[in-house]
């Protein structure tokens, strides 16, 4: 099961959270200051995975951005890495060619894609499409 | 930018995320989300704020939040979104109450009507946005204001709908096992739901409740092998392919669920074989999404009941991964190895040397991963090489939390395989010399057990050896500066036990390093009343040895300060050293016996040795004991009594009564009903007042309670069920029965940890020099139990490398094989850095979707880059990193699509310098994906909006994926 989603920039500024288990609002900073500690300095070569208290964080680079995602020491860490990835092509098709910019811009956005994708710490949703096309109704409305 | 992305919010919202982008500091930061806290504390609460201005001040708010700060002031706004009727206000409420709230705030309770009123819309997206709140809000109590409706829509028509009801009853699960529990046939209805999304979410709950209950699905596996085998044939939608793998996490799933069905079930396991050697077959192993695949299967196979064929088709994997360049797939073959290591015992031979060079990566999650296979693979013949490795990277990190579970792997290693008593010894003392601290203080107790009672053989020369060659190394150690107090605690221990045991070393210098030791660590009272217990056994058994008791001058004085210490603890230890000194040989034998820490100590609970003594009493007319309950009316009349039979603690307002200075208690003690028979029964009465003095009023002091007191722990209390009774004696009655009592506490105790220890299991370790090391891990098959073992693993490396012919031929087999440097393009890390890892040239669904034409691309990208460049430098540069990174994915890949270039964008910082001029040639068409034209009215209208690319965040431009 998924804990908690985050994306960061290379200062460490949170881009989006969200926390699937109860967490106090202190212990959320902590926790984001320390995800980003562990992987912004991690060598390229590196595996995509750190040990992150008794879990494991499975974290993933795009131009300036980490995606980390904090996963059960059991779960299966390839196919978080290309989760992270799945969402990273949503958000792509979403917002053509998308960049750090428009995520800073649209962070509502990015959590209701969010939403669609992964929901109660599982991957609900693994089609591209159906997210797209789910959002697209919304976007109608607008 | 198209509908999608626009910059509708307002112009101040932009400007406050500008400015924040731009910040240089923490503090401007802050100051500049104080200030608009401020603004939104005003504005919010204005009356009649339009709703479109409404929503733009929820988003804020959750912007402000996400900065870390307190928004809290606005959730009850948020709640109130949630009402409204426009369905865009009333998502944005949503989304921002499940961002504001935990599912056990206060404000829930506002919310579940309306959620309960959403749940009925005939609107399907106001249904979801209901329903994602239901995932993320209800808890226990309100789970039942909502299941009904939520089980209802498991049959909406609309596949999101359905979809999104499973995952909440699977929520409700997880919180509440037991509300759920009638409903879970539904799960197993939803799984042939006709929306491949909706089955693939139902295999989340399935997951779960297969892994409590197996026996309960075995009627399932037959369905989910079909359900496997059609997702592996491509019969789902086009739509759930992710890089050519079909439905691939839907899979992965799958295979979960099989090995949990699989698992020691001959039968269930033949149904599977079939469909999992196809996978992996099938499987392309090029991708990353194809090698989780890959993996998923070996985790089943090693799961199920095995097959040799599926097996071999495992190990083969295996060694592809660890041959691969790319870390995440060693990783997972490292992890892989592990599980099969239990079937399997001799595939791990085959990729010693792949092996080690994960244990010597600088990569510190390869490394650990890599310890804990080498611990799933610690025999007695390899131990004291992987053991020693343990160390060694245990001395080198500083992870506090790794640094305690390697130990207690150490720990658990060293005592299920040790080869000797010596290099266990030797073993444990470099742990606690470097880890003593984050020892689990039932390590130092069983060790100290494990020394008192040796190996467990009846080998009396045997465990005498062990002891000295315990006390020898201890003599030693303490040169070290600094030393963990509980190590310290442990030599203390075994010093006063057996320093002088095997006559090699004087009373008089085990006594001056124990003086030594609680000079130097004067302000730790716990070590110092080690220190003073270990001295009084050390006296204790020159007297009864017959010889004469010479106190060092630093003895003395070390008493001296101790008697008048403010701890009362060591004060009374001080004073009891002093009367067992002053008393004869022969009662000191009884109360101090030699090496008997072991001895089982039998107490008569019933006080039976006493009757006599209160039969002439009663004759003499003393009055009878009355019991406790029948006494329950006379606390007035006898309430020191009373405090006497109850726990000290239940009594909270009594102990103010018995803080009073000792001679008070004590010149009441004679009234009592049961003191009235002077000397011997009394002696519990001071001991119980004292302990309540100390409950409340100096806590510290029981924490920082004797030697006695730490080794006694939780068995006494178990045993009398009065956790002050053992309690060290007071000063002033130190007889010999009460002494010996103390003693045996002690011992039932040791047994006690002991015990709790033996049940542990055992982890293993790594080695050295490659080949040696190969050697020494996997090579000698456990012939070689014990080794004379002083001189430790060294030799024994050495010894192993060139003992065996076997061995050694195996180890340059190994060597002679192609290094696992290159395997066959496995281009399996997409995202990191570079262009090579990105996916095959294949057709992009997106530009399938799209309808998108390579060839429109390309013209339209070509006067994009135009455009670019007659745009001027700022936005020419910040396009030139994107054609750099483009040119060299286009090297990689003859045909360049829009994936490669999101992927190449993951970042090759080198050719961010590239000059902007010159890559203005370069085929900037590529890099802007599908749409260029939206990608240039964003960054259009980003100038516009002012916003550049500060230096501290030069990517903001970037393309995530290009």
């Amino acid at each position: 099961m998924i804990r908690f989603i985050l994306l960061q920039n290379r200062q460490g500024k949170t881009r989006l959270a969200k926390y699937y288990v109860p967490l106090e609002d202190s212990e959320k900073h902590k926790v984001e200051y320390e995800v980003h500690r562990l992987v912004v300095n991690r060598d390229p070569k590196f595996t995509n995975f750190v040990e992150f208290r008794t879990h494991k964080v499975i974290y993933r680079r795009y131009a300036g951005l980490f995606f980390s995602l904090c996963v059960d020491i059991t779960d299966n860490e390839l196919v978080y890495l290309e989760s992270i990835h799945l969402f990273v092509e949503i958000l792509d098709h979403f917002f053509s060619n998308v960049c750090e910019l428009d995520l800073v811009f649209n962070f509502h956005k990015v959590y209701l894609i969010l939403d669609e994708f992964i929901l109660a710490g599982e991957l609900q949703e693994t089609s591209k499409k159906a997210i797209i096309e789910r959002m697209g109704e919304l976007e109608k409305l607008e | 930018m198209g509908s999608h992305g626009g910059f509708y919010q307002s112009k101040e919202f932009l400007d406050l995320v500008k400015s924040i982008g731009e910040c240089r500091s923490k503090a401007e930061e802050d100051r500049i989300v104080l200030n608009e806290i401020e603004t939104l504390k005003r504005r919010i609460s204005e009356p009649d704020i339009p709703k479109r201005k409404m929503k733009e001040y929820i988003i804020r708010l959750v912007y402000v939040e996400m900065l870390g700060h307190d928004a809290s002031f606005g959730y009850i706004h948020a709640v109130k979104m949630t009402h409204d009727d426009n369905l865009l206000v009333k998502r944005t409420g949503y989304l921002a109450v499940t961002l504001f709230l935990n599912e056990d705030h206060d404000l829930i309770i506002l919310i579940v009507n309306t959620i309960q009123k959403d749940l009925k819309s005939d609107n399907y997206l106001v249904v979801c946005a209901a329903l994602n709140a239901v995932c993320r809000l209800i808890n226990e109590e309100t789970i039942p204001a909502v299941l009904p409706q939520v089980v209802e829509l498991l049959g909406h028509s609309k596949e999101a709908v359905r979809k999104k009801a499973v995952m909440a009853l699977h929520r409700f699960y997880q919180r509440s096992p037991s509300s759920v529990s009638h409903l879970v046939s539904n799960f197993r209805k939803k799984l042939c739901d006709n929306d491949p999304g909706v089955m693939g979410a139902t295999l989340c709950p399935l997951f779960d409740l297969i892994t409590i209950d197996v026996n309960s699905y075995k009627d399932l596996v037959s369905s989910f092998v079909s359900i496997l085998k059609q997702v592996t044939e491509r019969r789902l939608p086009k739509t759930y392919d992710y890089h050519q793998m079909p439905a691939p996490f839907i899979q992965v799933k799958l295979l979960k669920i099989l090995a949990l069905l699989g698992s020691g079930d001959k039968h269930a396991s033949e149904s599977m074989y079939t469909v999992v050697g196809d996978l992996f077959r099938k499987c392309d192993s090029s991708s990353n999404i194809g090698n989780a695949v890959l993996y998923e299967c070996i985790c089943c196979v090693s799961c199920i009941y095995p097959n040799p064929k599926l097996l071999e088709a495992a190990t083969d994997v295996i060694s592809r991964f660890l041959k691969s360049d790319s870390h995440n797939l060693k990783y997972m073959g490292i992890d892989a190895l592990g599980r099969l290591i239990k079937t399997n015992p001799e595939i791990a031979e085959q990729h010693q040397l792949a092996v080690i060079d994960c244990l010597e990566d600088s990569d510190d999650t390869l490394k650990r991963k890599t310890f804990e296979l080498l611990y799933k693979m610690t025999k007695s013949s390899n131990v004291e090489v992987i053991v020693d490795r343990m160390i060694d990277y245990m001395i080198s990190i500083n992870d506090n939390h790794f640094k305690t579970e390697i130990a207690s792997r150490c720990v658990e290693l060293a005592e299920q395989f040790a080869p000797s008593n010596q290099w266990f010894i030797q073993t444990m003392n470099k742990v606690f010399e470097h880890a003593g601290d984050r020892v689990n203080i039932k390590v130092a107790h069983n060790l100290m057990r494990l020394i008192a009672e040796g190996f467990g053989e009846d080998d009396d020369t045997a465990d005498s050896q062990l002891r000295s060659s315990a006390v020898e190394s201890y003599l030693h150690i303490l040169s070290e500066p600094k030393l963990p107090s509980v190590f310290l605690q442990v030599i203390c221990w075994v010093l006063g036990e057996y320093g002088t045991a095997d006559g090699k070393f004087s009373a008089s210098y085990i006594t001056g390093k124990l003086c030594d030791i609680a000079e130097a660590y004067s302000n730790d009272e716990t070590m110092k009343a080690y220190a003073v217990t270990a001295l009084m056994k050390v006296y204790a058994f020159e007297m009864v040895a017959g010889r004469r008791v010479d106190m060092l001058p630093e003895c003395q004085s070390l008493i001296e300060e101790l008697l008048v210490s403010h701890s009362t603890d060591l004060q009374q230890r001080a004073y009891e050293l002093q009367a067992v000194i002053g008393l004869d040989a022969h009662a000191v034998e009884c109360i101090m016996p030699s090496d008997a820490s072991c001895e089982d100590i039998e107490v008569d609970k019933g006080l039976s040795f006493l009757n006599t003594y209160v039969q002439e009493s009663l004759a003499k007319g003393a009055q009878p004991y009355i019991p406790e309950s029948e006494r329950s009316g006379m606390l007035n009349v006898s309430s020191s009594q009373n405090q006497y039979h109850h726990e000290a603690s239940t009594h909270g307002l009594r102990f103010e009564a018995y803080e009073l200075p000792k001679p008070v208690v004590q010149s009441r003690i004679p009234p009592t009903a049961l003191a009235s028979s002077s000397e011997l029964v009394p002696v519990p009465e001071p001991l119980y007042s004292r302990e309540s003095q100390q409950v409340a009023s100096v806590t510290s002091v029981s924490d920082a309670g004797s030697s006695e007191l730490k080794l006694r722990l939780d068995g006494v209390q178990k045993k009398w069920g009065r956790p002050t009774y053992p309690s060290p004696i007071t000063t002033t009655t130190s007889n010999t029965t009460t002494q010996n009592t103390t003693n045996g506490v002690t011992q039932v105790d040791n047994l006690k940890t002991r015990d709790t220890y033996d049940s542990r299991k055992t982890p293993v370790e790594v080695c050295s020099e490659k080949q040696k090391l190969a050697a020494s891990l996997f090579g000698g098959t456990s012939k070689t139990e014990k080794r004379p073992s002083s001189g430790g693993h060294r030799i024994s490396k050495t010894a192993y490398a060139s003992k065996s012919s076997d061995d050694i031929s195996s180890v340059k087999a190994a060597l002679v094989q192609p290094p696992p440097v290159q395997p066959p393009p496995d281009l399996l890390d997409l995202g990191e850095s570079t262009a090579t890892s990105s996916a095959p040239p294949v057709v992009d669904p997106f530009k399938q979707l799209e309808g998108l034409l390579d060839s429109a691309q390309d013209n339209s990208a070509v006067n994009y880059g135009a455009t670019a460049a007659a745009k001027g430098p700022d936005i020419m540069s910040l396009y030139a990193e994107t054609a750099a990174g483009m040119e060299t994915s286009g090297i990689a890949y003859s045909t360049p699509t829009n994936r490669d270039d999101l992927l190449s964008g993951l970042s090759n910082p080198s050719t961010r310098s590239v000059p902007g001029g010159t890559t203005v040639t370069q085929p900037v068409q590529f890099s802007k994906g599908p749409n260029p034209k939206d990608s240039l009215e964003k960054d259009a209208m980003v100038r516009q909006m002012g916003v550049n690319p500060s230096s501290q965040n030069p990517n903001l431009f970037k393309d995530l994926l290009g």
